[in-house]
């Protein structure tokens, strides 16, 4: 495989220049620039408030210098809360080519649109010509979530994965899962498979963290999709999706925006710390997918029993379909039926075999489904964290 | 006659419940451990059914993992969802009520 070698020493799949809007009042701005651009390499992302967020910037910092990232185009109303300036000093400090848009001071919306073509132009002829080197398994960070699960994601997608990501990490690859929500129920086993008894003391108290939020909301991340789909209960939507770790040890526990210190198997927490606020943690499927890029990740394999379309700006999505059904109707979305399995039409292995070598492929530039149909979903809120404690990355002490 | 693959799967030897692969009409029959029995309802693909007869507050068992408690007494074969099964931990919601 080859990847982009960034001069900051890491290695993408993709050669994207994002247009970033930094407040809602330049979103029309930043996306007639990436629609005039008409280049599935300009890609739009954004935050929409205006109060000043640490969690937001620090996102944004992980998100405008990941791998998959050649060069930024910042776009900015001018009055906003948003530390534009601080961010910029990130992506510079990255080596990545970076100009900011200032509306109010480039004579509004026509002069700003014309202004961000010819800066995303003078990007992309900059990082056309970025050095495309070696690429290995163990430089991939693969994440991986479920949307839209039902009765088949835990029995045949889920699993499939898990096979993928021992085989992955077996190969020295960092693997991503996520929504410690999503995970009540399985505490007790996931704390077993901690590296350390300490690591299973935050793992743990990391779910109980998730469900003390989801009960202060009133509500488990539970869409009745789900129960349309023969899910009865969180815990068991929960057990379905835990399926996606695998059986590997669990190297460490990380936040949105950490990135993991080497290859191995990693728990994302991303319930907010201190009191409930803002809302539920994170409100759709693509607002996961957005911290799993921020920790890194160079690709999603995102598991689907009722039938999600998405896709994402900046990673591509690898879409795995759990029920055969759904495969049927919506197989121009799909790039993985792992249904067959229900069907008798292979095993476990065999799927998670599929996923691991369209992985390889795709790492080394084969467009996905959501990729071809131009799905770029973004979306970015507000949230607030507690840097992670020792215990929770064993392997990086001293 | 073709051969199918079975209807429902047991996921671990410790779980009360079968999980469904390909749709079955009411009036199915289906053989749970030796005995024959006639669906009242039709079962579609991910749903589950009981694989004895329970009381109300046992435990459901999938993936040999509790997932939640029966809220009623539930007939050998019957389909377990959010009418006779609820959470252990959380409530889940519907587009028109909150349960």
């Amino acid at each position: 495989m080859k990847g982009y070698l960034r001069a900051d020493g890491r290695k993408g799949i993709r050669n994207v220049v994002l247009v970033v809007y930094l407040v809602e009042c330049a979103h029309h701005v930043a996306r007639a620039i990436v629609t005039q651009s008409d280049s599935p390499d300009a890609q739009l992302i954004g935050f929409p408030g205006c109060f000043p967020n640490e969690y937001s910037l620090r996102i944004m910092s992980q998100l405008c210098t990941h791998p998959n990232v050649g060069g930024v185009v910042l776009v900015s109303l001018g009055c906003e809360g948003f530390n534009r300036e601080a961010l910029s000093v990130a992506i510079e400090g990255s080596g990545r080519p970076v100009s900011t848009l200032v509306i109010q001071q480039n004579g509004g919306t026509t002069s700003t649109i014309e202004r961000g073509l010819s800066a995303v132009r003078d990007i992309q002829s900059q990082i056309d010509i970025v050095e495309r080197g070696h690429f290995d398994v163990s430089d991939l960070m693969v994440g991986t979530i479920c949307g839209g699960s039902d009765g088949t994601s835990g029995i045949s997608a889920n699993p499939a994965v898990g096979r993928c990501f021992d085989r992955l990490i077996a190969d020295g690859a960092a693997c991503i899962f996520e929504e410690t929500g999503e995970l009540i129920g399985c505490e007790t086993v996931m704390a077993d498979r901690a590296a350390t008894p300490e690591l299973g003391y935050e793992v743990r108290a990391a779910v109980e963290k998730a469900a003390r939020y989801y009960e202060t909301l009133g509500y488990g991340s539970f869409a009745p999709g789900n129960a349309e789909g023969g899910l009865s209960t969180q815990e068991e939507k929960s057990l379905g999706a835990y399926a996606k770790s695998g059986d590997s040890m669990i190297h460490g526990l990380i936040k949105p925006g950490d990135v993991p210190p080497g290859g191995g198997l990693y728990l994302l927490d991303i319930v907010p710390d201190g009191e409930p606020r803002y809302g539920f943690p994170n409100i759709s499927d693509n607002a996961e997918i957005v911290e799993l890029i921020a920790c890194g990740a160079h690709l999603i394999l995102f598991t689907t029993g009722r039938g999600s379309v998405v896709g994402s700006a900046i990673s591509p999505v690898i879409k795995i379909c759990a029920n055969p059904d759904t495969y049927r109707n919506l197989s121009d979305d799909m790039d993985i039926n792992a249904g067959k399995i229900l069907e008798g039409a292979a095993t476990l292995d065999e799927v998670g075999r599929e996923i691991y070598d369209l992985t390889c492929r795709v790492a080394d530039s084969e467009r996905t489904k959501s990729e071809a149909l131009g799905h770029q979903e973004f979306i970015l809120t507000y949230k607030t964290f507690e840097p992670i404690g020792p215990a929770c990355l064993p392997g990086r002490q001293g | 006659m073709e051969k199918k693959p079975d209807a429902f799967v047991l996921l671990h030897p410790g779980d009360n419940v079968f999980v469904c692969c390909h749709a079955v009409d009411a009036g199915s029959q289906v053989e749970i451990d030796g005995e024959t029995i006639v669906l009242t309802e039709s079962i579609e693909v991910g749903h589950k059914i009981a694989r004895q007869s329970l009381e109300s507050g046992d435990r459901i068992v999938k993936y040999g993992a509790p997932i939640g408690s029966a809220t009623r007494a539930v007939a050998r074969g019957e389909h377990i969802h959010r009418q006779n099964l609820a959470s252990d931990y959380i409530p889940s919601h519907t587009r028109d009520k909150d349960e």
